[in-house]
This record gives structure tokens, C-alpha cells and sequence, in this order.
């Protein structure tokens, strides 16, 4: 007889053992090929198969899994519907990967508190399908909303076209309960004094905890929403348009834009017939009481005509305003019908450097001869640009890296951001310390150190190689004399 | 040889004065029955990080403080050697107007910032209760106004941050575009910090063109009964940027008024006003709107929206409990963020009692009841915080950020387990 293994594949079938026994055998996944199916999330270049997969149901069971991994030291990783950009749910070959896909009951919508309490693995869609009926809807719609999980939202702290005048995640949330990294079930409320630790969670990326119930400010329905659509001859004119219109001190519940190449594979896949011969279209939403949208709307109109708009149209019902909609909704996707491979960049930039920083990419564009086509969220000027090569097709890869890269050192150098609303995940936390500086890195950490001081919780995301919480930067010293000596208590 | 503390705090280029009985700032009413040994009036980011790093080599107490305003807010604190003064730090350092983004020390007045943006067509649009309240402080304390239930509060608008913290590290957060998701958010964790995780020095935030036009209604309606549909007027669509109640006896009658902001204004008050029953459209808000009802002795209660009239009703029904207790209830009726102001001589059994019965009627709705400010006598035996859902990440978070427990120490409660709800003691 063999003694029972005592090497990693020993421990880990004492871990599955007892996951088994929280989860039943239908809750845990071990067999190769369907743990294959887990192994990236939207960014697809980055591959790794989770040791075990397991399919929680409620906040008591994500509790256990995470308590035994912290007693186990195994790493552990959340993942709601795999539609992250950055390889947020990147798994861990030496971990286990909690799928919330099974948590997905809204447990209440209460309109008398304008607000709806929702488990993690409910998509984002589906919280305004169930507002809706009462006149009201959760205001953040990152593009993958159909299937993108709420949970998921907290993590990322999700952005979407209409954040412009709404907000993002953070501003929408109301309260979390959450499993720490130590296993415990923690309600955090925007009702309590004290640290913002809601705010600080919300956008940590999976690396504080994992949300098992949500509860989301439901928004009004807005009384009346115009859509329109202006085609303008370049990207330049319609960046003065957008200059005019936040000017004037108006706040459109969107400004989104495309240019030639990214509306070239719209009309490709989408067929979305915008105007022919268009090198840029702007997209301009306005929402509220029709008094004021019916102003502003005369008012935007005017200044992409003076901006040398040559085709306006309008939409005022959701059909009209969905055919304006689908070719940008469509983008991301749509380009993989003129290039067989392509990147998605996710940078920002103050609005008013978007010509300087858009001028920069068409530099980069032409010296690497790597095609880039341009989505961006012109309002907030959060940039999506997507780097288009041939995979087949020796080092168009890694030039297309190098572009994608060389993107964001640009939005870094006009003062801008790294991510927007994508994350950072594993794709950018090289690009963390050309943003951050150490201390600053170092005293993200203590926040870190404070929730998950083993590191177990989604660890290797946003921070390269981070301290260890047990290593001091520096001596810190000076604790009070009269604390020392015992004559004070402090905190 | 290191230096003495007084010598060390002065090498870092502050004006540092050791602090006289007559001193104004060491005065401070908030510093309770506290004299520090020395203010300092840094002017720049640098200054704060070596007077920081002279008071960790000193293990000196250090409580930070801008226009002084609300230094009394939370606990007094148990300590203070070293009172820093951000009110030196007074310089908008950016204005991108075209980006709507400013980025400003953390000791510019919020009525100097509000001037400087007004000139360019734009505001921050965070209402500040407190008069001489500076950028810091009020992110600090995490105060708000009316306006809360359009644009949120001070972490909604706060896009980027720089403090200073125990050891005199420099740290950044965020940064200046409003559409941000990289790395942790310390704004937020800042926010409502009250000094104790670090000093802020500097604050980017996001800005709002100011409004067209503004108009208000308003309308005194003699008892709850009679009280309009609240939640109906701030879910209607003529998109109230506030909608704020006033009671100054927690029995009486209330006046409720509401506020529009956009080109059309007046034409959505009208139409709002008509949910009140025909209440007329003003041009100027009611004299009392966006200020606390009183400062001396504060409680802040909050609990969800439709529990907005309930929470009137419990208030008024523990003012009776505590013999009839005299208690001024405003603030935000939307939101459901309101503020009790109790006569600074209440006796304090009478707001002990007050406290716990209120905190234990609002428990039933999830509601939270915090007493920010209270007279020394009534505050021994208050619980000022009541029970707190994350009390034990709070402390968590103090002890890595500031382990010798030198800054503020004492305002919040981050130390032990929170005190039984309810109790109405200290624990």
C-alpha cells in the first residue's frame, strides 16, 4: 500500500474533500475538461487552470469555502459571469476559483426606498428588467450588461456610457455584505460613520472579499431621453463639438464617438447605416424633465452644426434610439470583423487633451503600421482604443502590444488614468508604478494587509509584486509615551 | 542627537509655536479639556511630511485641523501634543475648467473655492453646513447638504487625494480625470476619517457648471399628519435637487421646501409645487436652508427613505420619553440624512435617555443614530456611535495606517468591540 500523498495534489484532495462537504458533489468542479472552461475571463491572452471550481448558492457557503482556504493558506478567486477585460478573474492554478453563478436571486426590490438588495451573480440588466415595471432602473450599464454580473460590478467598480452624468458603481451602491479574506460575513453600509470602507471596496478587484449580497440605488426612469446622431467629416470637428456642448455647461447623460475605422467595422457587423462618409460620429444623449432636455437639445444641435456637422439625426422612442445605439454598442466585437485579431486598450486622459492624445495614437499607429480604430467615451474622455493585427502574421503582436502599451504611457504623460472602468487585473499592474509611486503603492498595501493580511484573496491582481503585510516600509515608530507607559488608551 | 520635539517640528520649515493658554486654536472647543504643546501652520504638502516625520520620531499626539469648524465633531480626542493647522494651505493649485476638474490644497475656505469656480461658470456642488469650513475638514468630517440626493456627498465628487500619514509618507490616490478604476481609492477611506488614519493635505474633485437658474418651494404643514408625499415629490420627474424639512420642536409643525436647478426651474418648482398642495415657487431658499440646526450639541440619524416619517415620529416620541426634551429635527427628507440639535444644557440624563430610546426605536428600520457633538457633562455619558456593522475593519485599518495610535486618537471607535446597542453608557 502507498501511503496517502502528502505533496500539493495530497493537500488538495483533503481540500476538495471538505469543499465537498460544504458544496455536495454538484457544487464542485474537479474534472480537467470542465475546469478548462474556467480558465480566462475576458482577456482571453491570459490562461490559467483553477485547481477546483466551486459553485457557491449563498453567503454562508462562499463563508466556508473562504474560511477553509484561509486555514488552508490556499489562494482563492471570485468570478461572476467571466466578463471582466483585464484578467480580473484570472484563476489560480494553485487555487479555487468561486463561481457566484449560482446566486442569483433578487432577493427584494423596494421602490418605497428607491433601492433593490440583490445576490452577486444577478447581471446587471436584470436588476432594470425588475425596476423597470415600477418606473425605475440601475443607472451604470457597462456595454456587457446582458451578461455581465453585478458582483462583478462591485469588483471592477464598472463605468458604462451613461456614467457621465450617473456615475459609476460606487455611486450606486448602498451597502455590501461581504465575506472577508479571514472567512467572516461583514455588512458594510453607507449609513455608517466612519471610514468609507464601502467606497474602498468597491473597485478593489476581488482583492478584499467577495460580495455575496448587494444592495443598488434604483434611478427614476428619466421623463424624456433624445438620442442624436451627428456625422462629422473628422474626429477633430467632433471633438470641438463635444468642447462646445461641456462649455455650455450642459451635462448629456452621454457623448460617446467613433471614428472611421471603428465605424467601418460597425457597418460590417452590425450594419448600423450610419451616415456615409463619415470620418467620426458623436453619439449625444440627453435625459431629464423635457423642459430642460428640450433646450438643451436645441442648443447641442446647433453646435455640432456650427462644428460642421453634415448629418443630424434624432431619435426620440427606444427603437430609433437603439438603431442609433448599435453600432457603438456593437464595437468591441464588431472589430474582429475587419481584423482577424485585435487588442482592447481602456485609457483616460482630461477631456480637453483627447485631440493631443488622439493625434499621438495615429503617430503610434503609423510607425508600428498597426491599425488603430477609436471608441471612446468623448464626455469623461475615456478612450477605447482597439489595436488591430494579424496574429498569423510574425512579431504583429507584439508590435500591437507595444501600441497598446505606448497608448497608455500617452494618457499617463497628459495626466491622465490607466484604466477607466476596465480595471487593472493581472493585463496592467506592470503599469501601476508609472502612475503610482512606491509609498503610494506601499500604502494601497495597507489597506490590503487590513482586509487580507495572507494575501489570499485575488492575489498577484492591480499590485506588482507587493510587500508582504508583515514587512514594515521603514521602522515605524513613536508610539505615545503616556501609551507606553500605560497611562493612555488609545483608539 | 536627536533633536527635542520643538527644535525637530521647526526644522521642517513651518511656523511651529508652542502653545499659550491664550492662544486661540488651543482653545478649541473640540479639543475638550485638551491643551496641545504646539501648533503648526505648514503651507505646503512637504511641510506636513517632516512635521509628521519629527512627531513619529517624538511619539507626539497630533490632531489635524482646518477653519477649526468641526474639531469637536466625533470623540474629543485622548491626546494632543501637536495641533497642525492646515489653514496656511490655502491655494487652489489647478482649475481645469475645461475638464471640470480642480485641484486644491487642503486648507482652502470652501466659500473661497465656491468664488473662485463661480467666476468660471461652475461649482463644486457640495453644500457645506458649516460656515469657515475648509476642503480638509469637511471631507474629514464627510459633511454634505441639501443637495446630496442629486450630485451625492464629498466621496461622489472627490476624485483624487494626497495625505500624509503617521510615518510622514506621502501617499496619491485617484487622480485628476474623473473616470478613474486604478488601484485602491484612499478618498474614499479618508472620507469621514476624522483625522485619525493621516492628514489630508490635498483634494482634486469633480465639478458641476453651475445652474441656469435655481428656484424653491416650500410649504408649513401643522404635524405629520398633514405632511405632504415626500417620496412623491423627490421621485416625480420634475427632478428636485433637494427636497429638506425643518421642525425647530419635534412635535410641531414642519415646513418642508424643495429646490430645482436647470434653464426650466421655476417651471418645475410650479409644477412641483403642485404636489404640495399649491405651495409657491421662490427665488431664494428659506433662511435656514443647508445649515445645521445647531452646533453645540448634534446628532446626526439616518435610516432609509420611506423611514423618513417614521424617524420624525420616533424622534419626536423620545423628546417625550425624555421629558419633553426640546430637540430642533433638519435636514435632508429625501435622503432620510437628518440632524437633531438638542439645547446645549440638556440635562444629560435626559439626552442619555433621549439617545438610547431613539437608538432603539430606529434599530427596528436599520436606521443609525451618531451624536457628533455634545456638551462634556452629557458626552461621558453618551454612547456616541451606537452599534457599527464594520468595527472590526475600522480597526483594523487604524492599526495598519497609523499602529502607534498618535493621530486623533480617540475621535472614532476604532478600538475594541462597539458598546450594546442601545445602552445609552459608555462601554
Amino acid at each position: 500500500m502507498t501511503p496517502a500523498p502528502a505533496g500539493p495534489s495530497g493537500r488538495l484532495s483533503a481540500l476538495v474533500d471538505r469543499l465537498t462537504s460544504v458544496l455536495g458533489p454538484d457544487g464542485v468542479i474537479t474534472d480537467p475538461v470542465r475546469l478548462r472552461t474556467y480558465e480566462c475571463d475576458g482577456l482571453t491572452y491570459h490562461r490559467a487552470t483553477p485547481a477546483v471550481v466551486v459553485l457557491p448558492e449563498t453567503a454562508e457557503q462562499v463563508a466556508a469555502v473562504v474560511g477553509l482556504c484561509d486555514r488552508t493558506g490556499t489562494p482563492f478567486v471570485a468570478r461572476g459571469s467571466g466578463t471582466g477585460l483585464s484578467g480580473g478573474a484570472l484563476p489560480r492554478a494553485d487555487g479555487v476559483l468561486i463561481v457566484t453563478s449560482r446566486m442569483r436571486r433578487i432577493i427584494e426590490i423596494d421602490i418605497d426606498n428607491r433601492l433593490a438588495v440583490v445576490e452577486p451573480g444577478v447581471t446587471n440588466l436584470a436588476i432594470s428588467e425588475a425596476a423597470r415595471p415600477y418606473g425605475y432602473y440601475y443607472a451604470p450599464d457597462p456595454s456587457s450588461q446582458q451578461v455581465c454580473s453585478i458582483g462583478g460590478n462591485v469588483a471592477e467598480n464598472s463605468g458604462g456610457a451613461h456614467c457621465l452624468k450617473y456615475g459609476f458603481t460606487v455611486n450606486h451602491v448602498l451597502a455590501v455584505e461581504l465575506v472577508a479574506p479571514d472567512g467572516e460575513i461583514v455588512e458594510l453600509d453607507a449609513m455608517d460613520p466612519g471610514y468609507d470602507l464601502l467606497g474602498a471596496f468597491i473597485g478593489s478587484e476581488g482583492t478584499l472579499g467577495i460580495a455575496t449580497k448587494i444592495t443598488v440605488r434604483l434611478s427614476r426612469v428619466p421623463e424624456t431621453v433624445t438620442t442624436l446622431l451627428a456625422a462629422f467629416a473628422t474626429v477633430e470637428e467632433g471633438g470641438r463639438a463635444v468642447s462646445s456642448i461641456i462649455g455650455a455647461g450642459i451635462v448629456p447623460a452621454a457623448i460617446e464617438m467613433m471614428d472611421a475605422l471603428a465605424i467601418e467595422a460597425a457597418e460590417a457587423a452590425v450594419r448600423c447605416n450610419y451616415p456615409a462618409g463619415a470620418g467620426a460620429v458623436l453619439i449625444v444623449e440627453l435625459d431629464g424633465p423635457a423642459p430642460e432636455v428640450s433646450h438643451q437639445f436645441a442648443q447641442v444641435e446647433a453646435m455640432c452644426r456650427d462644428t460642421g456637422a453634415f448629418e443630424l439625426r434624432v431619435a426620440d422612442d427606444p427603437a430609433e434610439r437603439a438603431a442609433i445605439w448599435r453600432g457603438r454598442r456593437s464595437a468591441f466585437a464588431a472589430v474582429g470583423r475587419i481584423s482577424p485579431a485585435y487588442l482592447v486598450q481602456d485609457g483616460v486622459v482630461p477631456r480637453t487633451a483627447l485631440p493631443e492624445v488622439l493625434a499621438g495614437i495615429e503617430r503610434l499607429s503609423r510607425q508600428y503600421g498597426i491599425r488603430v480604430a477609436n471608441v471612446f467615451h468623448a464626455g469623461d474622455g475615456n478612450l477605447h482604443p482597439l489595436v488591430l493585427f494579424d496574429d498569423a502574421e510574425e512579431g504583429a503582436g507584439e508590435r500591437a502590444e507595444l501600441v497598446s502599451g505606448e497608448i497608455l504611457d500617452l494618457c499617463i504623460e497628459h495626466g491622465g488614468s490607466i484604466t477607466g472602468e476596465h480595471g487593472v487585473g493581472v493585463d496592467k499592474s506592470r503599469y501601476m508604478p508609472k502612475m503610482f509611486t512606491t509609498d503610494d503603492l506601499d500604502t494601497m498595501q495597507l489597506v490590503r494587509c487590513a482586509f487580507d493580511p495572507k494575501n489570499l484573496s485575488n492575489p498577484g491582481k492591480i499590485f506588482p509584486t507587493p510587500r508582504l503585510c508583515g514587512e514594515a516600509p521603514g521602522v515605524r515608530k513613536g508610539v505615545h509615551p503616556l501609551v507606553a507607559s500605560g497611562e493612555a488608551e488609545l483608539f | 542627537m536627536p533633536l527635542p520635539p520643538e527644535e525637530a517640528l521647526a526644522a521642517s520649515g513651518a511656523e511651529v509655536r508652542a502653545a499659550t493658554p491664550d492662544d486661540a486654536a488651543a482653545r478649541a472647543p473640540g479639543l475638550g479639556r485638551l491643551t496641545p504643546r504646539w501648533i503648526a501652520l505648514p503651507e505646503t504638502t512637504g511641510q506636513v511630511a517632516a512635521l509628521m516625520r519629527a512627531a513619529a520620531e517624538h511619539g507626539l499626539a497630533v490632531v489635524a485641523t482646518g477653519g477649526g469648524t468641526k474639531l469637536g465633531w466625533g470623540a474629543p480626542p485622548d491626546l494632543c501634543d501637536l495641533l497642525l493647522c492646515t489653514r496656511r494651505m490655502d491655494r487652489v493649485l489647478e482649475h481645469a475648467a475645461g475638464d471640470l476638474v480642480a485641484r486644491v490644497q487642503a486648507g482652502v475656505p470652501t466659500e473661497a473655492l465656491a468664488g473662485a469656480l463661480a467666476s468660471s461658470g461652475q461649482e463644486l456642488a457640495l453644500d457645506v453646513p458649516v460656515e469657515g469650513a475648509t476642503v480638509g475638514g469637511t471631507l474629514a468630517a464627510a459633511t454634505a447638504g441639501p443637495r446630496r440626493l442629486r450630485y451625492g456627498t464629498a466621496r461622489d465628487l472627490l476624485i483624487g487625494i494626497t495625505v500624509v500619514l503617521a510615518d510622514g509618507t506621502v501617499a496619491h490616490s485617484g487622480g485628476k480625470v474623473v473616470k478613474n478604476v486604478a488601484g485602491y481609492d484612499l478618498g474614499k477611506l479618508f472620507t469621514g476619517s476624522l483625522g485619525t488614519l493621516g492628514v489630508i493635505t490635498e483634494a482634486t474633485f469633480r465639478l458641476h457648471p453651475l445652474p441656469a437658474a435655481r428656484a424653491w418651494i416650500g410649504v408649513t404643514v401643522p404635524g405629520l399628519d398633514a405632511l405632504p408625499d415626500l417620496a412623491a415629490l423627490a421621485g416625480s420627474q420634475t427632478e428636485p435637487s433637494a427636497v429638506e424639512i425643518d421642525r425647530p420642536c419635534a412635535d410641531g409643525p414642519l415646513t418642508v421646501a424643495a429646490l430645482f436647478e436647470g434653464v426650466a426651474a421655476g417651471e418645475r418648482a410650479k409644477a412641483a409645487g403642485e404636489l404640495l398642495g399649491g405651495a409657491p415657487v421662490a427665488s431664494e431658499p428659506p433662511p435656514w436652508w443647508g445649515r445645521l440646526p445647531g452646533e453645540e450639541f448634534l446628532l446626526e440619524l439616518r435610516v432609509r427613505p420611506a423611514f423618513a416619517v417614521p424617524a420624525l415620529a420616533a424622534v419626536a416620541r423620545a423628546a417625550r420619553e425624555a421629558g419633553d426634551l426640546p430637540v430642533h429635527v433638519r435636514g435632508s427628507a429625501a435622503s432620510a440624512v437628518l440632524h437633531l440639535a438638542l439645547p446645549s444644557d440638556a440635562a444629560p440624563a435626559r439626552a442619555g435617555t433621549f439617545v438610547s430610546v431613539l437608538r432603539s426605536d430606529l434599530a427596528a428600520h436599520g436606521g443609525r443614530l451618531v451624536v457628533w457633538t455634545a456638551p462634556a457633562d452629557a458626552a461621558d455619558r453618551l454612547d456616541r456611535w451606537g452599534p457599527a456593522g464594520a468595527a472590526t475593519l475600522m480597526r483594523r485599518v487604524k492599526e495598519r495606517f497609523d499602529p502607534g495610535g498618535r493621530l486623533s486618537p480617540g475621535r472614532l471607535p476604532t478600538g475594541g468591540p462597539p458598546p450594546e446597542a442601545g445602552s445609552g453608557e459608555r462601554a
